[in-house]
């Protein structure tokens, strides 16, 4: 933990080094994810976003260095402990990742079955109560995956996120694939989930407009390794790249609008 | 009452002050607890006031679970006309509070139950229902492959080569060891079999013509089609439901390419040229095993074998079993690609889709034996 007035570290990576088929994607990273803020992870095609991302959730092993969550290494964690570390965050993957031959309220129970001993009426409850948080109508829980729309299915993704009140939150690419309103209203569904859960937010995206409507500080990954700062920050950064992304058309659109 | 500690377990306990009633709260209200508090809140009895303050000035902790107990509990009272108050509420959990009582006006999902017997009976039905419209939709692919089979017949060109020898190679030069395998295995355990029910009439040496005939007129093809649809008729399945998962089936059929052309027709020209070749190469294996079994087990030399052979296999007995072949490779391949183009766009219906493709094939290959059996039985072959 540390000391003084800056808020705790969830997330902690130091010298982190990744190597997939023989490349280097991530060399020497160090990162602080705080509690409660709202982390975006921006970067080109290609550039280890995801992998970073499945890195910290344990679906990855480093080539080397530490990645420390809630204050424990993972790499020390097996069988229940790591089951417990399991429960206090939640994932939400690219496409959903909703099991195609379950409902959506059955796959929002999914989590609440295998780690609660809730009575089936409440977890029905909870499954709605989640539901409608993420703002899918009612008629939604009785559907299955393959019968809802790419943004429904992510909302749907995120209820199953969230069916355990995680302390952090994984987004992978939330609003990729989304019509601009549809990602618009996912952005402030995130923003508003993060003040009421007090969730802490670790968010891959290469979406602009969802880093300034929704994140506290961007970490850019450039050239193997990262750069954090603020959108304000980072507009002045020489980085080819980070200039290009920043202050680029999309990018200048984004600040202004 | 003494107050217990604020990380303690949930609690709660009413009080009644005149015509008000004080539910007072604290501890951790969070999803370990809700097991005990569900049944408790639900049949909570507001004593006949017609107020009451819900006093959350303990709560240690709350999480969703733990606050939709509370909001629960607040309209169950509500309901039965009783006004409800919270009070003291920690600011901290206002937002948490406010989203779940401003978004939750639905009522709660209830799943309909999963098994009773007319479901059932239901599902049998619905069973024998798919199994009739599957043959349907079988016998309607089955005429649009040979459609388009004639329309390549009368364009070559159009063949892709290089899928066919690659199917080839699949279906056929891979297979090799499995097939060799148990062929042999099976001619080693047929001819032991049959020597031992034959030498109690002193005919040993007609374990060669036994082994000939049932070799070559059925095991070796048999084996070699029952192990082709294991391999291959899977693959289909899997191949082209995978695919179509993808989206690669919609960027074909968007790019001006014929389906049956690009995915169905090579495979299907590969497994039924290969077949035959896997069959005879079956044929050969079982054969050898066979002869061990004589050489070690009755003391018949390769060339005795080879003399007896020669004489079992008058009558065509040899073609017999290998002009089976191409059929039962066409069954493998059809039922394999149509039950690949039938898979949804998720993973347990490809998967179920493969073995529906692995039971469909071997079930028609063997029906088509019989088929076979009964016409070479009438034509006197």
């Amino acid at each position: 933990m540390n000391a003084g007035a800056a808020p705790p570290v969830v997330i902690c990576i130091r010298g982190l080094l990744t190597r997939i088929d023989g490349r280097v994607l991530h060399d020497n990273i160090d990162l602080d994810v705080y509690r409660g803020e709202i982390l975006g992870v921006v970067g080109g095609s290609g550039s280890g976003k995801s992998v970073l991302l499945r890195s910290i959730v344990g679906l990855q092993t480093p080539a080397a260095g530490r990645i420390t969550v809630l204050g424990q290494e993972l790499r020390d964690l097996d069988g229940d402990a790591l089951v417990r570390m399991q429960v206090r965050w939640g994932v939400l993957f690219q496409e959903g990742a909703l099991f195609g031959d379950q409902t959506v309220a059955e796959n929002v129970q999914v989590p609440l079955r295998e780690h609660t001993d809730l009575p089936q009426r409440l977890m029905d409850e909870v499954a709605s109560v989640r539901l409608s948080m993420v703002g899918l109508p009612a008629d939604a829980a009785g559907k299955y995956p393959a019968q809802l729309s790419g943004g429904m299915r992510k909302r749907a993704g995120l209820a199953r996120a969230l069916a355990l009140d995680p302390e952090l939150l994984f987004l992978d690419e939330p609003t990729a694939g989304l019509d601009p309103i549809a990602a618009a209203e996912f952005d402030v569904l995130v923003r508003e989930l993060q003040q009421s859960l007090h969730l802490t937010v670790f968010m891959v995206t290469h979406d602009i407009d969802t880093l300034r409507a929704t994140t506290d500080r961007i970490a850019v990954l450039a050239d193997r390794t990262l750069r954090i700062g603020t959108m304000a920050s980072l507009v002045h950064d020489p980085h080819p790249w980070i200039h290009e992304y920043f202050a680029g058309v999309r990018g200048r659109a984004a600040m202004t609008g | 009452m003494v107050t217990p500690a604020p990380d303690a377990a949930a609690w709660y306990r009413l009080e009644r002050q005149g015509g008000t009633l004080r539910v007072v709260v604290g501890g951790a209200w969070v999803r370990s607890e809700a097991r005990r508090l569900d049944p408790l809140l639900r049949a909570l009895d507001p004593m006949g006031c017609t107020r009451a303050d819900v006093d959350c000035g303990g709560l240690a902790r709350l999480d969703t679970i733990g606050a939709w107990l509370l909001l629960r509990t607040k309209r169950v009272l509500e309901h039965r006309g009783v006004t409800v108050q919270p009070i003291n509420v920690d600011p901290e959990y206002h937002a948490l509070v406010h989203t779940i009582d401003h978004e939750c006006r639905a009522p709660p999902v209830t799943l309909p139950p999963r098994h009773t017997v007319a479901m059932r009976l239901e599902r049998i039905g619905r069973g024998l229902c798919q199994a009739v419209h599957q043959g349907y939709l079988l016998i309607g692919f089955l005429g649009l492959i040979v459609f388009e089979t004639l329309a390549t017949v009368l364009r070559p060109r159009r063949l892709r080569v290089a899928a066919v020898v690659h199917q080839m190679e699949e279906t056929g030069l891979n297979a090799l060891p499995i097939v060799g395998l148990l062929s042999f295995l099976v001619g080693v355990v047929f001819a032991y079999q049959g020597a031992d029910q034959l030498r109690r009439f002193g005919a040993d040496v007609f374990t060669v013509n036994l082994l000939a005939v049932g070799v070559l007129r059925e095991l070796g093809g048999l084996m070699a089609a029952i192990i082709a649809a294991g391999r291959s008729g899977s693959a289909f399945a899997a191949e082209i439901g995978t695919m179509n998962v993808n989206e690669e089936i919609d960027a074909i059929q968007i790019g001006g390419l014929n389906l049956t052309e690009v995915l169905v027709l090579p495979r299907l020209l590969g497994i039924v040229l290969t077949l035959p070749l896997l069959t005879f190469y079956s044929n050969v294996m079982g054969l050898i095993g066979g002869a061990v079994t004589c050489y070690f087990d009755l003391g018949i030399s390769v060339p005795v074998f080879l003399h007896q052979l020669r004489g079992a296999l008058a009558g065509g007995t040899f073609w017999v079993g290998l002009i089976k072949a191409p059929v039962f490779a066409f069954v493998i391949g059809l039922v394999g690609c149509h039950q690949g183009f039938q898979a949804g766009r998720n993973a347990s219906s490809v998967g179920r889709h493969t073995t529906q493709a692995v039971v469909e094939s071997i079930f028609l290959v063997i029906v088509a034996d019989a088929v076979f059996s009964v016409l070479f039985a009438r034509l006197g072959i």
